[in-house]
């Protein structure tokens, strides 16, 4: 199985490819990308010199053009598809079906990826993709569980990647207008969840409360650390009771689910953290690629040392394990 | 300017949901209804026995009956329950997810509202492959849709107009969650909440509403004093979503206002009698956070 690595900055790409990253993904820094925070992400220039470290030492470079096109302004995506191809992209990870039906067009060549954000999460959705635009990967939502993951590489040929890290999606991807709602900005189309720029942090008597847009999303007591306000982790009341009604602030950590993933027949692991810095890139790179050493080996799996990387310092296994829904 | 009813996204009785279509059938002033159980599929089987007679009295109405497809599919159960929509008659297919154009592609077809379109390219795609009618994503500004509009004029252009807006969808129920419950085992308890259980803040601002795999905007969707704006935009239908609130005197109301025979402001008012205690947003439409209301 590869192992898909997140580069939000050239650095980053760097730390990837040396902790033995099999490919990284990274964007443009602008609108095109669902990861679309100031500060991350590349320029074409260092797309350009990213690609070249990269294929020197062997890596591939995967480049996620994964929010969906602003009316009247497609040319812009345009822009980025054929800028990636020309720096030398392995990949393109597109959502868009207007964007895949450009691409699939102009550069029948390039090799198209399914994005997360496409929600295809079953075999006749990963079928359209297949059929109409060529995809030869496809980037599985974060409902599924093994045995379903494994029912779907068993009935198509196209690749499936699948989340083994980092932040999770409790909202199918793609598909969530919860921080559109509360901020005016959306994955979808700003390509930013929960922005920074719309949180703020207030001491009250209670303690430190966390808004975004204006809504309270938690409230921390004294000794309490203040996790970051995204909403659908956020603690909230109903008639029925209050507390982390979504999900808890926790990241997924897939680790002793390898074996099986790996006899669904699932291509490649993609871990989260665009966003992310270099230290934890190499930790968590390295923790995996140590994992999978040993799986190949027919070694014991059981390895800790992710704590320090995790939300919150609790993990979970998400939908891959049928009991989380 | 045309009505359409979308499907109730809520758990309601299965007498109360056939009552419901048919006083719509007899009733309100809509041109077209869509049918059929979007979010959860473990609650279709409820429904199914009365789909036949609720589509036939809706039919023998003149209204246009469309049949809705779920937003998430993943299960071997919800493909089979997906591809056999293909055999609904002459009537339309309204399209929640990729998944059913294997089966209807080439065939006219709707697209619905939990399909991201969000652009010309896109809608131009699904209009070569059949689509005829697009239900946009509600987060689109007003901007976006007059653009998709302009670009696609072959294709009846719709948006999100009154209800409580559907924001999300996951693989895990809250609605069981929340009762301790697991979604294989929910007991149905969704069925509690016909209008969804509101979700507050803990400084209790009222926020979303849950509505078991689906989450909602707290505030209602209303579009009333935007119509002029639409119009202009080329939009050529108003989707209203079933709330529990009479949808008959919702849908005469924005009826009125279409027909010039009632002022925007006056049938604000009659919703907010209709529909109380529930905040009214359009945020989206004008590029602002979807929970805010931007007047005119």
């Amino acid at each position: 199985m590869e192992l898909i690595c997140p580069a939000g900055t050239p650095a980053a790409l760097k730390s990837a490819v040396e902790a033995g990253a099999d490919a990284v993904y990274c964007g443009f820094a602008d609108e095109t990308n669902a990861r679309n925070f100031p500060g991350l992400n590349f320029s074409r220039e260092q797309l350009r010199e990213g690609v070249a470290l990269a294929h020197r030492r062997g890596a591939k470079v995967l480049v996620a053009i994964n929010t969906f096109p602003r009316a009247g302004a497609v040319d812009l995506w345009h822009r980025a598809v054929d800028d990636a191809v020309k720096a030398g992209a392995d990949a393109l990870i597109l959502a868009d079906v207007g964007l895949m039906d450009y691409t699939a067009r102009r550069h029948p060549e390039q090799r198209l990826h399914v994005s997360v954000q496409a929600a295809a999460a079953n075999v006749d959705a990963i079928a359209f993709y297949v059929e109409n635009f060529g995809a030869r990967r496809v980037v599985l939502p974060r409902v599924l569980s093994v045995p379903e993951i494994a029912e779907i590489t068993r009935e198509t040929a196209c690749e499936t990647e699948v989340f083994v890290f980092g932040g999770l999606c409790v909202m199918a991807e793609g598909r969530c207008s919860l921080s559109s709602y509360a901020t005016g900005k959306s994955p979808n189309m700003q390509g930013v969840c929960s922005p920074p720029s719309h949180v703020v942090y207030q001491e009250t008597p209670q303690g430190t409360t966390s808004r975004l847009g204006g809504f309270t999303i938690n409230r921390f007591g004294r000794n309490e650390p203040a996790g970051y306000p995204t909403l659908c982790k956020g603690r909230f009341s109903t008639a029925q009771g209050a507390g982390y009604l979504f999900e808890d602030p926790v990241s997924l950590d897939a680790t002793t689910l390898l074996a099986g993933l790996r006899e669904a027949g699932v291509t490649a692991l993609k871990i989260e953290g665009r966003q992310r810095g270099r230290a934890y890139v190499d930790g968590v790179v390295r923790h995996f690629r140590s994992v999978l050493a040993a799986l190949d080996a027919g070694l014991s799996t059981e390895a800790p040392g992710l704590t320090a990387f995790t939300e919150g310092q609790a993990t979970t296994q998400g939908a891959y394990r049928k009991t989380w829904r | 300017m045309q009505l359409t009813l979308g499907p109730v996204l809520y758990n309601w009785q299965p007498e109360r949901w056939r009552d419901f279509y048919f006083r719509i059938a007899d009733e309100a002033p809509v041109d077209r209804v869509v049918v059929g159980e979007v979010v959860c599929s473990k609650r279709a089987p409820f429904f199914e026995p009365y789909l036949p007679e609720v589509i036939e009295r809706l039919a023998a109405a003149g209204k246009q009956v469309l049949l809705g497809s779920l937003v998430l599919v993943s299960l071997r159960r919800e493909r089979r329950q997906t591809a056999s929509l293909a055999e609904f008659g002459d009537g339309l297919v309204e399209v929640n997810d990729l998944t059913c154009l294997k089966s209807i592609a080439g065939r006219p077809h709707a697209i619905g509202p939990f399909v991201n379109i969000y652009n010309e390219a896109s809608a131009a795609f699904h209009a070569a492959k059949g689509a005829t009618r697009i239900c946009l994503p509600p987060e689109l500004p007003l901007s976006s849709v007059a653009a998709i509009a302009g670009a696609v004029p072959q294709v009846a252009i719709e948006v999100f107009a009154f209800g409580r807006v559907p924001l999300a969808i996951s693989a895990r129920c809250y609605h069981a969650r929340l009762h301790k419950l697991a979604k294989d085992n929910c007991r149905f308890v969704c069925e509690q909440d016909p209008d969804g259980l509101v979700v507050t803040t803990l400084e209790d601002q009222a926020f979303l509403n849950m509505n078991g795999v689906q989450t909602l905007s707290h505030a209602c969707s209303n579009l009333l004093g935007d119509l002029d704006r639409l119009k202009q935009g080329g939009v050529r239908s108003l989707r209203l979503s079933p709330q529990a609130c009479d949808m008959v005197a919702v849908s005469r109301q924005f009826q009125a206002v279409l027909a010039g025979r009632v002022e925007a402001e006056a049938a604000e008012l009659c919703l907010r009698e209709l529909y109380p205690d529930v905040p009214f947003a359009n945020g989206f439409l004008h590029g602002a956070p979807g929970a805010s209301y931007v007047s005119a």
